[in-house]
């Protein structure tokens, strides 16, 4: 399958290269169960595969079919036909990393918009042209900041309203190193100022989330006040989505900016690909990891784009760089470009409001429900936590009977959360949708 | 504004082509009561471009036009497996049931797409002989992260904290040092014989109580199977020491040698590159990491796993578990499940029979490109290649050329150019991967340049210094780039200053 070769083809090249036989090509490897049977499945044409492959599709319930008020840091929203348009040209996607500019600038020139785009988005200064998450993009900002202290510093504070897979994943990957994390077991309804009193002179950074896990946005500004007067950076993780509506975290006074940038217009799919966004201030960015694209001029005088600052990366500094990404979510990246393009500014506003006035709306309906209640008086934008009279495992087990996801227990994720469910609600779901949960809510509740 | 030039070939940017009003994409009025935005968080400026539709459109169609990828044309990039990506895998990993799954949605509700996982894990570990299998690794790199911190812990769990050095070969991929320095360990490198393959003296002399393992890329980095690999992994092997293989080259060895059968105890897939899900001008990739026996339990979780095997009547129940003693996350979710349905199509279409053939003649392709060039470049390990190889872009003769020259030159020619000064063992490099999807008459026309090219090379030198001259752009100075550093568009919201 995909091979062009003829026999003959085959016979001219195998003469051309002096030996008689495909398997001739193979004499240096060791004689170790060599050309072993290997048990897979016979190949198959298109028509059988796409058959095949639709049954297994057909074998989920998706959130076409299911109403879904999960959330937990992946939201159901809407993809332009533009988007997947633009991702489908082969040009871009069957292209790599542009390490030839001369014939790369289609790739180059996006990733510049991209990077300029979030750089808008968040109040930063430069972004880099992705991480592979939003888990990741948090794990390297931990990683930036310990390398900028020169490893002198060696504690990094985590709230406990970062994401649990965030958290999860920079346990994993400062394992061999001597960083401390710290502030994961404050108690999570006490807010940011529960984290100021562990910042200290050995402090390198304070990472917290903008929605945080629970959905509420706090004002940042006394915790970065805060960490800057012990010199210590801070890094702020947000749903680029809430920024179409939220004061950015550059007015915080942020120095480095992770996002998950699924909301942009990037399917759920399960899990991913999504895109790690990741901004900082310009006195950083020669710490910051990941390709960077910079605008230049070539020798007839054009503007136009290349990698740069490539002396950061694994490939130049080798063991000494901080980080070893190479190949990142390029195609994700040029799909918030366009997402971002398409919906400008005053698209991006309108479908934030959308949610918060949806999300607000749901809040209001469940909390009028007897023995519901909304866990936390703050503001909030798309996604909200509620106390409810029963567990959520039981209530979210009884919604799917009304074809309802009902929203992420987070007992999973916390001891003592066993009775909150956090609800998402976006652009599309319904007031309908919403009306026929809460009734959901009420029926199951008092089964 | 920026001085643009007026070449139609300079695109404006998306802020350059922005009017206050426009609008690409409208959402529904809102049919819920509006409650009051939030006092003290709305933001008084969003500086992001307005554009209507079909400028979107015709702005990124254009900037498509200025890249060359596999489906433009030939892309012989060394150690990038830039073969042919089919359009059915872009259909499967479209398809609702895929496309809208949330990834926390109750297992019951995902059971196809888990059985997906766990059946992509299986193949996966037919092919390569390994016993446990983990897909949440996003990309190449993650992966080697990924088995080094495998390696690690499995060492500790031992209670053999002294074990902090890794060996590199100097033909290794270029992200392997930084790889290991990210889990804390002491790189060694160790250099090549004059037959490209690992210096035993050099290797023995490091296989002590402290080593941790070693990181091959076999074939290695100048497209050689190293014939020493058995004694090499059985050296590192009784020193107490594991073998991690670099799987970016695998697209050699499909159905012809198992990596777990020959000494490899972590290795890591580049679906990107052996299982032809595209490169995405830079990502999304998908590592997957496969590992043996001993080391299973320390695979990073979710791993997709058969629940109850199930009967005649009742299909079985997949789950997602964690191994016992698992490193943790390594991000968040299940991995880069698009990236899995595509490369799960692939397998599915090749069945074990395609996938050998296709690595038979992937080296088959290589070969006879190098046999095609032999006469005219200097090949400096001239074996028997696997699925790529290096040649020297330079010529005694001809001084001032040098690889980075005819790697211009051929983009005139409408070619990709080669990996080139990699691997940085080998002067001027030009690494040459064709891949199995290319026809003996491409293979024919790219050698026939390239001999054009040498030709150039002592006749017209400076054809080749000013290359390229048929492309859109001509050389871009990096130098200017990296002083200058501007990473970001003019806003609007500069236009007064």
């Amino acid at each position: 399958m995909f091979l062009p070769h003829t026999d003959a083809d085959r016979e001219a090249m195998l003469r051309t290269i002096g030996v008689d036989s495909l398997e001739d090509l193979f004499c240096d490897l060791p004689d170790v169960n060599l050309f072993p049977e290997i048990n897979l499945p016979p190949g198959m044409t298109e028509i059988e595969v796409l058959e095949e492959i639709q049954h297994i599709a057909d074998a989920n319930e998706t959130t076409g079919e299911l109403i879904s008020f999960l959330g937990a840091g992946v939201y159901n929203h809407y993809t332009p036909a533009v988007v997947d348009s633009i991702l489908r040209r082969g040009e871009f996607y069957t292209a790599y990393t542009p390490y030839q500019p001369e014939i790369s600038q289609g790739t180059l020139q996006a990733i510049f918009e991209y990077q300029s785009m979030i750089v808008a988005l968040t109040g930063m200064d430069a972004s880099n042209a992705s991480h592979y998450d939003g888990a990741t993009a948090v794990a390297e900002a931990v990683n930036m900041a310990y390398h900028n202290f020169r490893g002198k510093r060696s504690k990094v504070i985590l709230s406990p309203g970062l994401h649990p897979h965030y958290r999860e994943t920079v346990h994993t990957y400062v394992v061999d190193s001597d960083i401390q994390l710290e502030g994961e077991d404050t108690p999570f309804d006490a807010g940011p100022e529960a984290l100021i009193p562990l910042i200290d002179e050995n402090t390198a950074l304070v990472s917290v989330a903008y929605p945080d896990f629970f959905g509420r946005v706090f004002d940042y500004t006394k915790l970065v006040e805060a960490a800057h007067e012990a010199k210590a950076l801070v890094a702020i993780h947000v749903n680029p989505l809430a920024l179409g509506l939220l004061t950015p975290p550059g007015e915080f006074g942020a120095d480095i900016v992770t996002g998950e940038g699924q909301s942009l217009g990037i399917p759920m799919a399960f899990g991913g690909p999504y895109l790690g966004i990741f901004a900082t201030k310009d006195k950083y960015v020669r710490k910051m990891a990941g390709r960077i694209v910079g605008e230049t001029q070539d020798t007839r005088g054009q503007r136009g784009f290349v990698l740069t600052l490539s002396t950061r990366e694994q490939h130049i500094r080798r063991e000494r760089a901080t980080s070893n990404i190479c190949t990142n979510q390029g195609l994700l990246a040029l799909a918030a470009a366009v997402y971002l393009s398409l919906l400008g500014k005053n698209g991006l506003r309108q479908l934030a409001e959308l949610n918060y006035h949806k999300a607000h709306y749901a809040a209001q309906q469940i909390a009028s429900i007897d023995g519901f209640e909304l866990a936390n008086s703050e503001t909030f934008f798309n996604e909200f936590t509620i106390r409810c009279p029963k567990s959520a495992a039981e209530l979210n087990e009884a919604l799917l009977h009304y074809d309802v996801l009902g929203g992420y227990d987070l007992g999973k994720s916390y001891k003592g959360l066993d009775d909150h469910l956090l609800i998402a609600v976006t652009e599309m779901i319904s007031k309908e949708e919403i009306d026929h949960f809460v009734n959901a809510l009420k029926e199951v509740s008092n089964a | 504004m920026p001085d643009l030039s007026t070449s139609l070939k300079v695109e404006p940017t998306v802020f350059d082509i922005s009017s206050p009003g426009r609008q690409g994409h409208y959402f529904p009025k809102s049919d819920v009561p509006q409650t009051n935005l939030p006092k003290g968080f709305v933001r008084e400026d969003l500086p992001l471009p307005e554009i209507a539709e079909v400028d979107v459109v015709r702005h990124f169609t254009r900037l498509s036009q200025l890249n060359h990828g596999v489906d433009t044309g030939f892309y012989p990039l060394g150690s990038c497996t830039m073969k042919y990506n089919p359009k059915i895998n872009e259909e499967t990993a479209r398809l609702a049931g895929f496309a809208k799954l949330h990834p926390l949605q109750p297992t019951e509700t995902v059971q196809g797409a888990i059985g997906l996982m766990y059946e992509l894990q299986e193949w996966l570990k037919e092919i390569s002989g390994f016993t446990g299998l983990s897909l949440q690794p996003a990309a190449g790199a993650h992966g080697e992260l990924t088995g080094v911190l495998i390696m690690r812990a499995y060492h500790k769990a031992r209670g053999d904290e002294k074990r902090v050095k890794m060996l590199i070969p100097d033909s290794a991929h270029g992200t392997n040092p930084a790889s290991s320095a990210m889990s804390g360990l002491k790189i060694v490198e160790i250099p090549s014989d004059s037959r490209g393959n690992i210096d035993m003296d050099a290797l023995c002399a490091e296989c002590d109580d402290t080593l941790a393992g070693i990181m091959i890329t076999n074939p290695n980095t100048l497209g050689l199977f190293d014939e020493n690999f058995k004694e090499v992994c059985d050296c590192v092997h009784e020193a107490g020491g594991l073998i991690y293989g670099d799987g970016a080259n695998f697209n050699a060895i499909m159905g012809i040698s198992r990596p777990a059968d020959i000494g490899v105890d972590v290795l890591h897939f580049n679906l990107h590159k052996t299982f032809s899900t595209p490169h995405g001008g830079g990502g999304p990739g998908s590592g997957p990491v496969g590992v043996t026996e001993e080391l299973a339990p320390f695979l990073p979780g979710p791993i997709a796993a058969v629940l109850d095997e199930g009967n005649a009547e009742e299909p079985p129940l997949f789950g997602l578990i964690n191994p016992e003693k698992s490193i943790g996350r390594v991000k968040a979710f299940h991995g880069h499940f698009g990236v899995l349905v595509r490369a799960y199509t692939y397998m599915m279409m090749l069945g074990g029979e395609g996938l050998k053939a296709a690595s038979e003649h992937a080296v088959l392709n290589a070969n006879y490109i190098q046999a095609r060039l032999r006469d005219t470049f200097t090949i400096p390990h001239d074996r028997i290649c696997m699925h790529e190889f290096v040649l020297e872009g330079h010529w005694d003769d001809a001084l001032d050329i040098h690889a980075l020259d005819i790697s211009k030159r051929l983009m005139d020619f409408g070619i990709h150019p080669p990996t080139n000064y990699f691997p940085l063992i080998v002067p001027e490099a030009l690494m040459i991967e064709p891949t199995e999807t290319e026809s003996k008459e491409t293979l024919d026309v790219f050698a026939d340049t390239m001999i054009k090219i040498a030709e150039e090379a002592h006749t017209n030198p400076e054809l080749l210094q000013t290359a390229p001259h048929n492309t859109p752009f001509g050389r871009l100075d990096e130098v200017k780039a990296a002083r200058e550093l501007v990473l970001c568009c003019w806003f609007p919201e500069d236009k007064e200053e």
